[in-house]
């Protein structure tokens, strides 16, 4: 048994040692063999992947991921492939269009294999919100694999797919990277076109990959990075050849440590595999600073507000009238009603009602102005802690995995699974999650954040403590890896 | 009423007088999409998934709306917000397909504007709160029976502005004038084609009545659904009496939304909703900020037509027209240019008015033809124009050449010469025809010395027809004179006729 | 903030959700636990401060006024539940 990372794949390929189709097949073998205890995947689209992988078998390898198979998470479109955001109300949607990064990567010469199971709607922090399965975690199948992109990172984890994209709202492709044991990479807001990625909140998602190395994310990085017209949100930024350049090494990084972090609720084994992170990174020349970030601890409250509130607008398309699930009934008001309360799922309607709530009038500028004004000191804490440093590392998430259904009745215990991955998206600048030891078994990771657009500086500190980190992290042993 | 009619009530009473028109923008593409804005396109096929509202997809601002929007803003005397944002406004229907529309809130692009309309020869200026920048929503279609709803999203995502007036308007009438500035301006500067019947331009109204002298406004309604300015106009009167009479009877005017029914010309009242609106605004986050430079703003600004009332004024004061006529030629530019056009080839600006405003207007009205496609062109209306002021023919004869102009295109000169029009004044070749009439109507001659002075039209006519309307009738009316003297034997000189 | 069951359903009725009373009665301490939360926030003095609505501070993605393709209308009305070949259908829209 033995996993494949992007860079060997796109190399055997390059040396002539195996054809696109083959690989293609290869894949798909192992998420047939391994995905019935995973449930990672909504939709395999077999047919799609070994007619698409056929058609590159003999051209000549061009493209930075070419004949490289993936997965999507299943809230981006994909033009006649059925894409469901893991939602009822969803269920039979089949997009017209394609997500640019879709496109991107179908440019590149990726190829797509299927759609992961998400929290519905991606609200959530354990995949367990999905109206259709849950994904357990490969390192322990009684545990979530984390979320809300939990079956893109159970897939990559597994060995399923060298890499699948999913989207990070306020730690939704970190947290479950890091409980996953795989590399998450939250590109800067307006890094990567959100065209086709089905909103949450419109402010905070971004798209970005899972892979199981570094250098492999700054592969996939570059290839779906850049301005789109499709998108207005979309940054006009030189995309560099991120994997270059990634050797460099931290001598004389300056590497943040914040010291008025919230440790309430962390783990103490996290705690200490983090702090043995930047002790790596120390000791291969990086230069330790304090800063000092004193309103992230009001980051939760302030996401709990804005998020909802954006997503109560943005899923107010779901009326059942030109796309997706409708109920029965006589009359328009009716039909709203019971095509959204089927549709939804409980979560989806704890946000919407949270969100409609904070934007209504009377308690706007009580909840969402205040929220949007701590939301300017949270920036201005990164941007003041930014001038002493380079990057910052602390935790990913407080625990490792915890184990299906312990939380689901506790939503705002959920909430604070993502206590320090929430700042980067409310400031909107890049963070990773690098698996940084097992603790207890399971997997947990230590998160990286730099400046906006700065994903190399990012990626290269990240790539060092990997590469220094004196371990691998062992492949959860399931049957039938490729 | 004890006893006060109607009419009487209503002289007590100020009507007060807002609106809300919509007027939807000349661009080639939607405000957020590439579909086309062309109207009357078969139901569905100007849509994409943007506009549709699919999962995933993204706004992206049309800088043509933009401009269009600065224009009317500007024209319509607005300070410009530089610096502005879109914001959502939440709510369902199944014609918006995304559960809200894309608005602006607090930072219209135009505010604190006005617009001059002139009532009873004064002018007055109605004040304008804003103009701001929204997508249009799709047109739903109930089935008369009630047992469902149609929905076309053709419509949905035509860029939009909406105009709102202060409560500055006073009466029906006043309301109709300043729609018709609105249009009239909106025409001028290219921004919209404003045609209520297709629904490039809509309006809704608030009323209220007070006391005179007094200073709160009365509770308002809101009047919907009316598709002409004349309608506007009933509905306003119908709405102003019945308030009057709910007034005068001691009761109170319920806050309600009206609806204008046009078979019985009333308002009716709609259903008030089950809830309040609460729309639930805020910042779009798909869009970033919109910043208009100065260098954009002046370069707008300085693209923008004469308006119509500047350019009335100096009709009277630079071309010396009457009011009445430059009001007429000004209200639709097309006209405007037109007339222009015609002084610019050396017209005299009043005949060349009276002629515009006569034959030009009057056969556009008959054949339903927009003046761009005016088959008389500017120049070849003033050619006519000096045909006559050389007095090749007469003013009645140029009519006709006008209308075989407008049939055929031909210039004046080939139409007169084609038709044999060219009139005679050669004295000495209209003196024979004379002497023959005056010697065949021995009756008239006679009516004529013995003071009836019609006869001599008479002999004029009969002269004229001999010469199949060629004659120069002054010529013949001085050779007739001549020869037959003045009337009551023996008075000389210029008699009645002597024109 | 307590959240009542009756905002609860007031609410969702605003958000076109049916929230049934024993639904609304398990919503309503959950709601009111995650805006007692949030209400951390009213500690905090904000005067002042500038609210953030976007972490960009970018202005004028601006695209030309020119017409592209559109959807042929079998694509646009496909995932529709229900048409009339032309157009979309829905129950009836009850005035108000």
């Amino acid at each position: 048994m033995s996993v494949h990372t992007v860079k060997e794949i796109v190399a055997s390929l390059r040396r002539g040692e195996a054809k696109p189709s083959e690989w293609a097949a290869r894949i798909l073998e192992c998420i047939r063999r391994a995905d019935g205890r995973v449930g990672a995947f909504l939709h395999v689209d077999e047919e799609g992947a070994l007619a698409r992988a056929k058609s590159l078998d003999g051209q000549p390898v061009e493209g930075t991921l070419f004949g490289v198979p993936y997965a999507l998470k299943d809230n981006i479109c994909t033009a006649g492939l059925r894409t469901t955001a893991a939602s009822r109300i969803l269920e039979n949607y089949v997009p017209p269009y394609s997500a640019t990064v879709a496109d991107k990567l179908a440019s590149a010469g990726a190829v797509l294999v299927g759609k992961t199971n998400m929290d519905e709607f991606a609200m959530g922090s354990s995949t367990e919100n999905s109206a259709f399965q849950p994904t357990r975690n490969p390192y322990d199948l009684e545990r979530v694999p984390g979320g809300s992109s939990g079956g893109s990172a159970a897939a990559v984890a597994a060995g399923m797919v060298p890499f699948a994209l999913g989207s990070d709202t306020g730690g939704s492709i970190r947290q479950p990277a890091a409980f996953c044991g795989v590399v998450g990479l939250k590109p800067t807001y307006g890094r990567v076109s959100r065209y086709g990625l089905i909103a949450f909140a419109s402010s905070l998602d971004q798209i970005g990959p899972f892979t199981r190395t570094v250098e492999d994310a700054a592969l996939v990085l570059e290839a779906i990075s850049g301005f789109d017209p499709h998108d207005s949100t979309s940054v006009d930024e030189p995309v560099e050849r991120f994997a270059d350049g990634l050797d460099t090494g931290v001598r004389g990084l300056r590497v943040g440590v914040v010291t008025d972090i919230q440790e309430e609720g962390l783990h103490p084994g996290v705690k200490q595999a983090v702090e043995q992170a930047i002790a790596v990174l120390q000791g291969a020349g990086a230069e330790v600073v304090e800063v000092s970030l004193p309103h992230s601890r009001y980051a939760v409250a302030t996401y709990y507000l804005i998020a909802p509130a954006e997503a109560s607008s943005n899923l107010a398309r779901y009326d059942g009238v030109r796309y997706g699930r409708r109920a029965d009934a006589d009359t328009l008001l009716e039909m709203y009603e019971r095509t959204r309360s089927e549709g939804f799922g409980m979560e989806v309607k704890r946000r919407i009602i949270i969100g409609t709530y904070a934007l209504s009038s009377g308690y706007y500028d009580a909840y969402y102005r205040r929220a949007q004004q701590m939301r300017t000191l949270i920036r201005q804490d990164f941007d003041r802690a930014f001038e002493r440093c380079d990057v910052i590392a602390l935790p990913t998430a407080p625990t490792p995995a915890f184990k299906l259904g312990e939380q689901l009745d506790d939503p705002l215990q959920m909430y604070l699974n993502d206590m320090y991955t929430i700042p980067a998206n409310l400031a909107g600048i890049p963070g990773i999650s690098v698996p940084c030891g097992l603790v207890e078994g399971l997997p947990v990771g230590v998160q990286i954040l730099g400046r906006a657009f700065d994903e190399q500086t990012v990626l290269r500190a990240a790539h060092a403590y990997e590469q220094l980190r004196g371990f691998e992290m062992p492949v959860p042993a399931l049957e039938g890896s490729a | 009423m004890s006893g006060v009619s109607v009419s009487e009530a209503r002289a007590s009473y100020e009507t007060v007088i807002g609106l809300e028109v919509h007027v939807e923008l000349k661009t080639r593409s939607k405000i957020f999409c590439g579909c086309s804005t062309s109207f009357g396109a078969p139901p569905n096929t100007n849509v994409c998934p943007v506009c549709l509202g699919h999962p995933g997809t993204l706004p992206v601002l049309n800088e043509g709306a933009v401009e269009l929007a600065l224009r009317a803003a500007l024209a319509l005397n607005c300070r410009i917000n530089q610096d502005c944002k879109f914001d959502r406004k939440n709510y369902f229907y199944p014609d918006l397909p995304k559960g809200y529309q894309i608005s602006q809130y607090d930072q219209p692009i135009g505010e604190d504007g006005y617009v001059e309309i002139e009532v009873g020869g004064e002018r007055k200026r109605i004040g304008i709160v804003r103009v701001h920048l929204e997508e249009d929503a799709g047109k739903s279609m109930h089935a008369p029976d009630g047992s469902h709803t149609l929905v076309d999203y053709n419509r949905t995502g035509v860029p939009l502005i909406e105009i709102v007036s202060k409560p500055d308007i006073r009466s029906p009438e006043e309301a109709r004038l300043y729609l018709e500035a609105i249009k009239s301006i909106m025409e001028y500067c290219d921004v919209s084609d404003c045609r209520m019947e297709e629904g490039s331009l809509r309006c809704d109204a608030n009323i209220s009545l007070r006391p005179f002298g007094q200073r709160e406004f009365g509770q308002k309604t809101e009047l919907k659904n009316m598709n002409s300015f004349r309608n506007v106009q009933r509905a306003l009167e119908y709405e102003a009496e019945r308030q009057t009479a709910v007034l005068s009877a001691g009761g109170v005017v319920e806050q309600e939304t009206r609806r204008f029914d046009e078979a019985t010309q009333t308002t009716v009242s709609m259903r008030s909703k089950e809830e309040a609106h609460d729309y639930r605004y805020f910042p779009e986050p798909d869009l970033v900020r919109l910043h208009i430079s100065d260098e954009w703003l002046e370069r707008v600004r300085g693209s923008l037509p004469e308006l119509p009332l500047a350019k009335r004024d100096r009709y009277v004061a630079e071309l010396g027209l009457p009011p009445y006529d430059a009001g007429v030629l000004t209200a639709d530019r097309g006209v405007a240019e037109y007339f222009e056009a015609v002084v610019a080839c050396g017209a005299d600006p009043k005949t060349a008015s009276n002629w515009v405003m006569g034959d030009v207007l009057a056969s556009l009205k008959a054949t339903g033809e927009r003046i761009q496609a005016c088959p008389v062109s500017p120049a070849n209306l003033a050619g006519l124009m000096k045909q006559v002021e050389a007095g090749r023919i007469s003013i009645k004869q140029a009519r006709d050449v006008f209308k075989i102009m407008w049939d055929t295109g031909k210039d004046a000169e080939t139409v007169i010469r084609e038709q044999g029009m060219e009139q005679i004044s050669d004295e000495g070749m209209l003196a024979a025809i004379v002497d023959e009439v005056i010697a065949n109507n021995p009756k008239s001659v006679e009516d004529y010395r013995s003071g009836k002075t019609k006869a001599l039209a008479a002999l004029v006519g009969q002269t004229m027809k001999a010469t199949k309307g060629k004659a120069n009738p002054a010529v013949v009316n001085k050779l007739i004179l001549e020869r037959i003297g003045s009337p009551d034997s023996g008075a000389s000189g210029g008699g009645p006729a002597d024109a | 903030m307590r959240i009542t069951e009756e905002t609860v359903q007031n609410v969702a009725r605003l958000a076109r959700l049916a929230v049934g009373r024993e639904e609304a009665a398990r919503l309503a301490p959950q709601l009111s636990d995650i805006i007692g939360y949030a209400e951390q926030l009213q500690q905090v003095d904000l005067e002042g401060v500038e609210p953030t609505s976007h972490p960009l501070s970018r202005y004028n993605a601006l695209r030309p006024d020119e017409v592209r393709p559109c959807l042929d209308r079998e694509a646009a009305l496909a995932n529709a539940p229900d048409s009339d070949g032309e157009q979309v259908r829905v129950p009836a829209v009850l005035e108000g």
